[in-house]
């Protein structure tokens, strides 16, 4: 059985890599554009792991890993934060927001994946 | 790989003209703080996926560039007008570098690390900044690595690489859980860093009835039998740092075995938690050494490893009214967003020609009918009049869908006033109008560069310099004004400057110096202003370096005139000077007078017709060497007949035969085409004559007539330039 991941990125390039990549590498893969999307995908859906990116417009990282801590059915689903910041400060926020993990980027596929293989069985 | 490239590069060009779009508002005063997160994510967009592709010289700009974002961003650096110029200054070079990056190409090095010395002047402590300064040379993303398999190379622990084991003792508090992390997973994870011995200390674990499942009761103690530095296993738990006890001991030498022999010799302590130990890794699939088998389950292991996996009930009852109201925000800018397809540009271009083929086939249906003696009231002919209708109102939905709006060259014209302001030292302010304006793609592509070359001619040589402004009393900045709107079928383009308007005396002296009109020739004010589209004239003493790239406005008035254009200049001294173009909607249609000529059939652009006439053979007056002019309310204008222009016949038809077409030609001149008579008016497709046998001057193009056969289509101001030189040479 694959496991399903929900990615969330503003970026179309982003989107693409995430999903090839993850495609590749046999997981069921869904996607939203920006965090209010990402939210509207979740109440048709049950990610086994959410890859969100921090930067995006109507709701950025923060916000979507709030409302998904928040919402009883998706609180326990991992999250793991897209970064290009590698500084210390973006990834305590994402923390204290409740992000399970991150990925810095650029990543190259097996990185993606293995960061998925740690955070979900 | 190559499609998410492209995709990329797309994606950049967006986020350039959002970026640069975000920096005028800007600049015009607006400092709303989703602007310039706007303006931000553009950047940090592009460095993320320009890290992905290794594009290095794009990554480092965009990242010193972000950071200067990032201090406006966060409120420690005021959208000045000065740092708003800087940053469009700094969008102009990663617009370059996002180009060299995509085509190849080398970028100017100087340039960008000039930039990047004056984006780094922005910087918290005024260009002082020591970290992220100094390192910028050798600046790279280092991935953090997640695979267990990199040993952490040579700055390992030395403890703990000859002591050959590590003792790491892990209690996760409840936030570990409540982030989704799970110890089973870090636990395997460990494992895979070498053998592993695993204790848990579950003496904190309540009674079930007082057990609160989102709590952490448990306790690990794992002996890593591995030659490891520290910061390979301190980075296995790197996601719960904070959210959990971890102690790291450097595999002191008398520590392990014993830990190692006690598991050995004691395998049945009472309560201890060894009983776990096998079923929880069966669980994490590590390998252990050591583990005493035990026959006993452990009941609780479930809960606490994912105390997560059920939420309780009455948590579940209550969905939060934010994500409530956000979710229904969402629906409505869904909706907005499935408003609109991206489609191939190559499925347009083919619905396109299909309805061209209609167009034509119908037109053809209508003869055959007619030639069939059906009367107009039969049901067949009205019929075909819905069916004309109908034609031709899907040639028209599918021409707007090539529609765009000119903003998407509009748009890059900023970037150029800015330079060419900075070549010239002339302060500038471009003001644009009606960028909304739909024209077909085409023409917006083919706009670009005459655009651009009379940008840079307003002001280089259209504006004066701020000395002449103040002494004229007009402000210190120049004004270049673009704009554009519908006007009767066509688009009309102006490009205006408030400069001093064109010096008559000095045109027509370079003019007459260049052979271009004779010393003493009487001009009017608007033929000297028209004298400027010459082939050969450049009224700069000396080719300046932004308006002489070797084109002049001639090369610009042919550019237009491929579009089926007209360009015209209207000059007042002292005041300024504007350019006017009129262009057609779109290239694939065009509405024809269809006429004929020694026997063909020939289409004129109904645009171009002002009248037609019957001329008297009385106001017809030979000029000698075969050329005449006709007189039309006293004014005499050239009379051409364009069956001798396109070398139909030898000798001019009698005019008093024929028709003539007064037309206009760019620039306003005047001419009378004479034709042997009209046929009528219709939309004609246009086929390109270029690209199915070759150019022939005169002819602009060929259309396909209902009754099957091909017209020519005329090039109205290459027959009569035409006309003009053979005249020009024969006096």
């Amino acid at each position: 059985m694959s496991l399903t991941v929900l990615t969330v990125d503003d970026s179309r390039t982003m989107r693409e890599m995430l999903r090839m990549a993850l495609a590749d590498a046999g997981f069921r893969v869904v996607q939203a554009e920006d965090g209010v999307h990402g939210l509207e995908v979740l109440s048709g859906e049950a990610p086994d792991v959410i890859v969100t990116d921090i930067n995006m417009p109507r709701m950025d990282g923060f916000g979507f890993i709030e409302e998904v801590r928040g919402d009883p059915r998706h609180r326990a689903v991992p999250i793991l934060v897209l970064t290009t910041e590698s500084d210390a400060e973006k990834k305590n926020r994402a923390r204290v927001a409740g992000a399970t993990g991150w990925i810095v980027k650029p990543f190259n596929p097996t990185k993606l994946v293995d960061a998925i293989r740690r955070v979900a069985a | 790989m190559a499609a998410i490239r492209d995709t990329f590069f797309q994606e950049c060009e967006e986020q350039l003209s959002e970026l640069e779009t975000g920096l005028l508002t800007m600049e015009a005063g607006d400092a709303d703080p989703e602007l310039i997160n706007g303006v931000f994510r553009a950047v940090h967009s592009i460095k993320g996926g320009a890290g992905a592709f290794n594009l290095d010289s794009l990554v480092r700009f965009a990242h010193v560039f972000e950071t200067a974002l990032d201090e406006m961003r966060s409120g420690r650096l005021a959208p000045r007008d000065d740092v708003v110029k800087l940053m469009l200054r700094a969008s102009d070079v990663l617009a370059d570098e996002v180009r060299a990056a995509r085509d190849g190409v080398e970028i100017d090095e100087a340039r960008s690390l000039g930039m990047v010395e004056e984006l780094r002047g922005l910087g918290p402590e005024g260009g002082t900044e020591t970290d992220d300064g100094e390192d910028f040379g050798d600046f790279e993303f280092q991935p953090v690595a997640f695979g267990s398999d990199d040993p952490g190379g040579d700055s390992g622990d030395e403890a703990g690489a000859d002591a050959g084991g590590w003792t790491v003792v892990f209690t996760p508090r409840a936030d570990l859980y409540a982030k989704a992390n799970e110890t089973a997973l870090l636990l395997r994870e460990l494992g895979s860093l070498g053998e592993m011995t695993v204790r848990l200390d579950a003496s904190r674990l309540p009674a079930l009835d007082e057990l609160d499942p989102e709590a952490s009761y448990l306790s690990w103690t794992i002996h890593l039998a591995s030659a490891t530095d520290e910061a390979a296993i301190r980075e296995v738990f790197e996601f719960v740092d904070g959210d959990c006890e971890l102690a790291v001991s450097g595999g002191a030498a008398p520590a392990a075995p014993s830990f190692a022999s006690e598991l050995a010799a004691e395998p049945a302590a009472p309560a201890s938690p060894e009983l776990d130990i096998a079923a929880l890794l069966a669980r994490v699939q590590t390998s252990v050494a050591d583990a005493p088998p035990t026959p006993e389950p452990a009941p609780l292991q479930a809960q606490a490893t994912a105390p997560l996996v059920e939420p309780s009930p009455v948590q579940a009852a209550a969905p939060s009214v934010a994500a409530v109201a956000a979710r229904q925000a969402s629906d409505a800018s869904a909706n907005a967003a499935g408003a609109t397809i991206r489609v191939d540009l190559d499925r347009v271009d083919r619905l396109i020609d299909l309805v061209g083929e209609l167009v034509i086939n119908q037109a053809m249906l209508s003869q055959r009918v007619l030639e069939a003696g059906l009367t107009r009231v039969s049901g067949v002919a009205m019929g075909l009049d819905e069916l004309e209708q109908l034609t031709r109102q899907i040639q028209d939905s599918v021409m707007a869908i090539r529609a765009q709006p000119v903003k998407s060259v509009f748009q890059r014209m900023p970037r150029l006033v800015r330079e060419v302001a900075a070549q010239t030292g002339k302060p500038v302010r471009l003001v644009t109008e009606g960028e909304a304006t739909e024209v077909d793609k085409t023409v917006i592509e083919r706009l670009a560069d005459p655009l651009t070359h009379m940008i840079r001619n307003a002001i280089d040589h259209g504006l004066e310099n701020p000395a002449k402004r103040a002494a004229a009393g007009k402000p210190p900045e120049g004004v270049v004004r673009l704009a554009a709107a519908h006007r009767s079928g066509r688009v009309v383009i102006e490009v205006g400057d408030d400069g001093g308007g064109i010096d008559r005396s000095r045109v027509k002296a370079i003019a007459a110096e260049r052979g271009l009109i004779a010393a003493d020739a009487l001009l009017s004010d608007d033929e000297i202003d028209n004298l400027i589209f010459l082939p050969g004239f450049s009224t700069a003493s000396e080719i300046s370096d932004i308006s002489g790239r070797g084109v002049g406005m001639d090369v610009v008035r042919r550019s237009i005139q491929a579009l089926g254009g007209r360009i015209s200049i209207a000059s007042r001294p002292g005041l300024g000077s504007t350019f006017t173009m009129s262009l057609p909607l779109t290239l694939a249609v065009l509405d024809g007078m269809v006429v004929s000529v020694a026997g063909q059939t020939l289409v004129a652009p109904i645009t171009a017709i002002i009248e037609t006439l019957q001329p008297k053979a009385a106001d017809v007056h030979a000029l000698g060497g075969g050329a005449y002019v006709i007189n039309i309310r006293d004014t005499y204008v050239p009379l051409i007949d364009v069956g001798c222009a396109l070398g139909y016949r030898a000798r001019p038809a009698e005019a008093s035969q024929g028709v003539a077409l007064l037309i206009e030609g760019e620039g306003g001149a005047r001419a009378a085409l004479l034709v042997d008579g009209i046929q009528g008016q219709r939309q004609v497709v246009i086929k390109s004559l270029e690209a199915n046998y070759r150019q022939i001057p005169g002819v602009a193009a060929a259309t396909i007539l209902g009754d099957g056969r091909v017209a020519l289509i005329l090039d109205i101001d290459t027959i009569v330039a035409v006309s003009r030189g053979d005249l020009r040479k024969a006096g």
